[in-house]
């Protein structure tokens, strides 16, 4: 944070000579309304009106929120492991993280974008970025379970992603970095940048009926650093646009390096042509390596498979795909208005935001008003693409949503606040203060072509004297205005989960009424499944120990166990035989090294332990289950490796002589 | 009887008046006129998918209609409808028309909710046990407190040397076992 501010220092001296409007935060009491509580208050027993999906930055999971409460509802772990549930720990779900570079136990997680049909969102799925080890996830929102991961080749800190075009044929995945390709010798001098590095763009397609998700194709590209991107709409369909920067192709100090060149791009995708040309076979098959991921709903457990192939388009060979259009200064946000017609590109150093035309993008290709090219990839004339420029809007835009009725709002990083402006006339409607520092911000449907345009969230990177302070670290946090009227009014701080950058948010009756209460035991295909308290068992196999344990109010079966011995590899496979909403049990157990398992009603998950002494292990329920749940509990004995304590199990039988009529 | 059916008439109407209370969330309104504060508890909760839980289980059967009536009169509905895990001997209607007369209808009474509650939380234990699990001689700690001894003879299970379990039912939060007499806490001394 410290070095973006002082690369921004220079501007604001600039921007405040410049500028009349220079727009300090003022005091944050005569910032909110006085009816502000009123509209956010709900009431106990009530639900919220929207889910709010917020991504977890350096957490690497997703957060969900009610709004405009600001309420959490649940933490969803996607890029890394959660001992809170098992997730990455068991042996059900540690096949979701694994990579081509083996289990990978942490992600930088940054967008999240909802499944769409018609260009509006549909609630079926949510997708998640990881930038650091370049993967693309797909969230379930019937079960808040993270269903499917997928690693993008030829790919580093894969920031342009996740979006989707408007019936979610495809997510995108664009490289920050630009790196060598995957099949080339990367054992090269890092300034060789300009010969040896190249951008990639992939297409991932999802299955229209059960999401799955497969890299279709990529698009080899200059090497520049993708940023961020959108899909086309109505007039547009069948078009992505990305932010381009980094145009210099510096290799070092980019803060400097890359902040020379006056305008950098956004960069014209013609989708459509492209998924032509792989039709055609125009691509290459290129050699590469990438993990595949995917739960089985069915078998509740997660399989890993590594790909070793994928087809490559050249966007320089293949003429009409590609288009760049000049954008100043370093764009971050690419955004695309409801009709499809007004595409935003906001330059982190510009000093206004140009609004482009698709329209007058089409008219450009074809009179081939271009200024050049740039790696063979024809560059637009700036003017031929532009509908026209909002002056003035601020320091340091970085992102915008629409409200669906014609206008954009925009985050201001340096000056901190939010700007709307017409989108048709490029006039500044209001502006308001946030604190502090916004990164994104959030309408419901706010890059569909229905934004739902009653709430905005901001999210702040800078909370500094918004909370009581806790320590050096302080959380970030979500910012709520309503933006019903023209005045843009705050209503609410919450903090946030990690680092929140781009977020999503739909109507809670798109969602609510689909969601999963518990699993069906009898549609349990898991091959440790325990039915009934009749089939639990112990199982040795060598020496391995398979311990097939149900768990139901207020009991795990079996609860006694002996046989084990030291060198044994114990799977504890715990069935929740419950079929009841909202009664998970949880399994630990004594000097386990890795997690709990938390497990849902209907489902099956395994925990692998290693004895690592002689004696008696207890084990019990760890979520708070009934009012016997504190004596949900049992032992396990281990044994010298040369025992011949012979493998035993029961519940309720393992008692003294003379002590077997039972007393309550 | 008669007074009986009223009771239950209102009872019924009382469960649907509240579950449909608890369908209308405040999905397009910010609340501050919401109502607060719903009268009922997790039995009010909308859930058709799960397990039956002990009082779903009572409410659907036609030979307790009794005790249901009664649960609700000593405010028992909420209790039973929790995580349990609960044993629940459940009385026929038939077992409570063996009570002397004016029995049930005296306990029904506002001013013997204690003693109503008293009577139907000697049938509740904590524990989810199957009808298997009953040993003979076996003696069980009751909700109210007190104690009722098990015998069990050819398999057959009989509570205090009077009731006998005729059926039994898992429910979501434990196990409801029918018996044909209603249980008598032992007086007081």
């Amino acid at each position: 944070m410290k070095k973006i501010k002082i690369s921004f220092l220079g501007l604001i001296a600039v921007g405040l000579l410049m500028s009349t409007n220079s727009c300090k935060p003022k005091n944050a009491g005569d910032t909110v309304s006085s009816d502000a509580a009123g509209k956010v208050y709900v009431a106990p027993g009530h639900y919220d009106e929207f889910y709010n999906f917020v991504s977890g930055g350096f957490s690497g999971q997703m957060s969900v929120y009610g709004l405009p409460s600001g309420r959490l509802l649940k933490v969803v772990p996607i890029f890394s492991v959660n001992p809170e549930n098992g997730y990455g720990y068991s042996e059900e779900t540690k096949p979701m993280l694994n990579t081509s570079h083996g289990f990978i136990p942490w992600d930088d997680q940054h967008h999240l974008e909802l499944s769409q049909t018609n260009g509006e969102t549909d609630g079926r799925w949510i997708f998640a970025n990881a930038n650091n080890t370049p993967r693309v996830a797909r969230v379930n929102l019937a079960t808040f379970h993270t269903d499917e991961i997928i690693e993008l080749p030829n790919s580093a800190g894969n920031h342009s992603s996740p979006f989707i075009t408007e019936n979610t044929e495809y997510v995108v995945a664009g490289t920050r970095f630009s790196v060598p390709p995957d099949d080339q010798n990367g054992d090269v001098p890092i300034n060789t940048y300009k010969e040896n590095f190249k951008g990639t763009i992939s297409f991932i397609s999802v299955d229209k009926t059960s999401g799955g998700m497969d890299i279709a194709f990529q698009l080899q590209c200059p090497a520049v650093d993708f940023d961020l991107s959108h899909s086309g709409k109505g007039p547009s369909s069948g078009w992505f646009f990305f932010s381009c920067y980094n145009t210099e192709k510096a290799n070092t100090l980019l803060e400097v390096n890359a902040s020379k060149r006056d305008k950098d791009f956004i960069m014209a995708v013609n989708w459509k042509k492209a998924e032509e040309y792989f039709k055609a076979g125009k691509g290459r098959k290129q050699s590469v390596k990438y993990a595949h991921n995917v739960y089985n709903e069915k078998t509740q457990t997660a399989t890993s498979e590594i790909k070793t192939e994928v087809t490559v388009l050249d966007s320089k060979e293949l003429k009409d795909i590609c288009y760049f259009i000049p954008c100043p200064k370093s764009p971050h946000g690419c955004d695309v208005d409801p009709t499809g017609e007004y595409i935003v590109g906001s330059g982190k150093l510009a000093a206004l935001i140009p609004v482009f035309s698709f329209e007058k993008i089409q008219k450009a290709i074809a009179a081939k008003d271009y200024i050049g090219d740039y790696d063979g990839i024809p560059v637009i004339k700036y003017e031929s693409a532009l509908y026209g420029e909002v002056k003035k809007p601020g320091l340091g835009p970085l992102h915008t949503e629409f409200d669906g009725r014609g206008n954009a709002i925009t985050t201001m990083f340096v000056s901190s606040e939010v700007v709307k402006w017409n989108i048709k006339d490029l006039t500044i409607i209001d502006r308001q203060p946030t604190y502090y520092s916004p990164g994104h911000l959030c309408i419901p449907g706010g890059d569909t072509k229905k934004p739902n345009g009653k709430y905005l969230i901001v999210y702040n990177k800078i909370t500094k004297d918004r909370y009581l302070p806790t320590g050096p670290e302080l959380a970030q946090a979500a910012q709520l205005f309503d933006i019903s009227g023209d005045k843009m009014k705050l209503l609410l701080d919450f903090p946030t989960i990690g680092e929140p950058h781009y977020a999503q948010a739909i109507e809670a009756s798109v969602i609510k009424d689909r969601s999963v209460k518990f699993f069906k035991i009898e549609g349990n295909n898991n091959p440790y499944v325990s039915k009934g308290e009749a089939t639990t068992k112990v199982v040795r196999e060598g020496n391995k120990v398979h311990v097939y344990m149900t768990a139901i109010r207020s009991h795990l079966t079996p609860d006694n166990i002996e046989g084990i011995k030291m060198g044994d590899e114990v799977y504890f496979h715990i069935t929740n035989i419950e079929q009841d909403w909202d009664v998970p049990h949880g399994f630990a157990i004594k000097g386990a090294g890795n997690a709990e398992l938390l497990v849902m009603p209907g489902e099956t998950c395994t925990l692998k332990w290693m004895p690592d002494r002689v004696g008696i292990f207890p084990f019990y329920c760890t979520d708070f289950c009934s009012a016997l749940h504190q004596e949900m509990q049992g032992y396990l004995r281990v044994s010298a490796a040369s025992s011949n304590v012979p493998i035993s199990f029961s519940t309720g039988t393992n008692i003294p002589k003379s002590d077997s009529t039972g007393n309550k | 009887m008669i007074i009986m059916k009223k009771i239950l008439k209102l009872i019924s109407a009382a469960i649907v008046v509240v579950m449909m209370s608890c369908n209308s969330e405040s999905s397009t309104q910010n609340s501050s006129t919401d109502n607060v504060t719903p009268k009922s508890g997790q039995e009010a909760v909308k859930d058709d998918d799960s397990q039956k839980d002990v009082v779903k289980v009572a409410v659907g059967s036609k030979d307790h209609t009794t005790l249901v009536a009664a649960l609700k009169q000593a405010d028992l509905i909420t209790s039973l409808s929790n995580a349990g895990p609960f044993t629940v001997f459940a009385p026929t209607n038939d077992a409570f028309n063996k009570l002397p007369t004016g029995t049930l209808d005296g306990l029904m009474k506002d001013d013997k909710k204690t003693d109503l509650q008293n009577v139907l939380q000697y049938h509740v234990t904590l524990s989810a046990m199957k009808a298997e699990s009953f040993t003979d001689g076996q003696i069980l700690g009751m909700v109210n407190g007190d104690n009722v001894t098990v015998s069990v003879k050819d398999g057959k299970v009989t509570l205090n040397g009077t009731a006998h379990i005729i059926a039994s039912i898992p429910a979501s939060n434990g196990m409801i076992h029918v018996i044909d007499a209603v249980l008598l806490p032992p007086a007081k001394k």
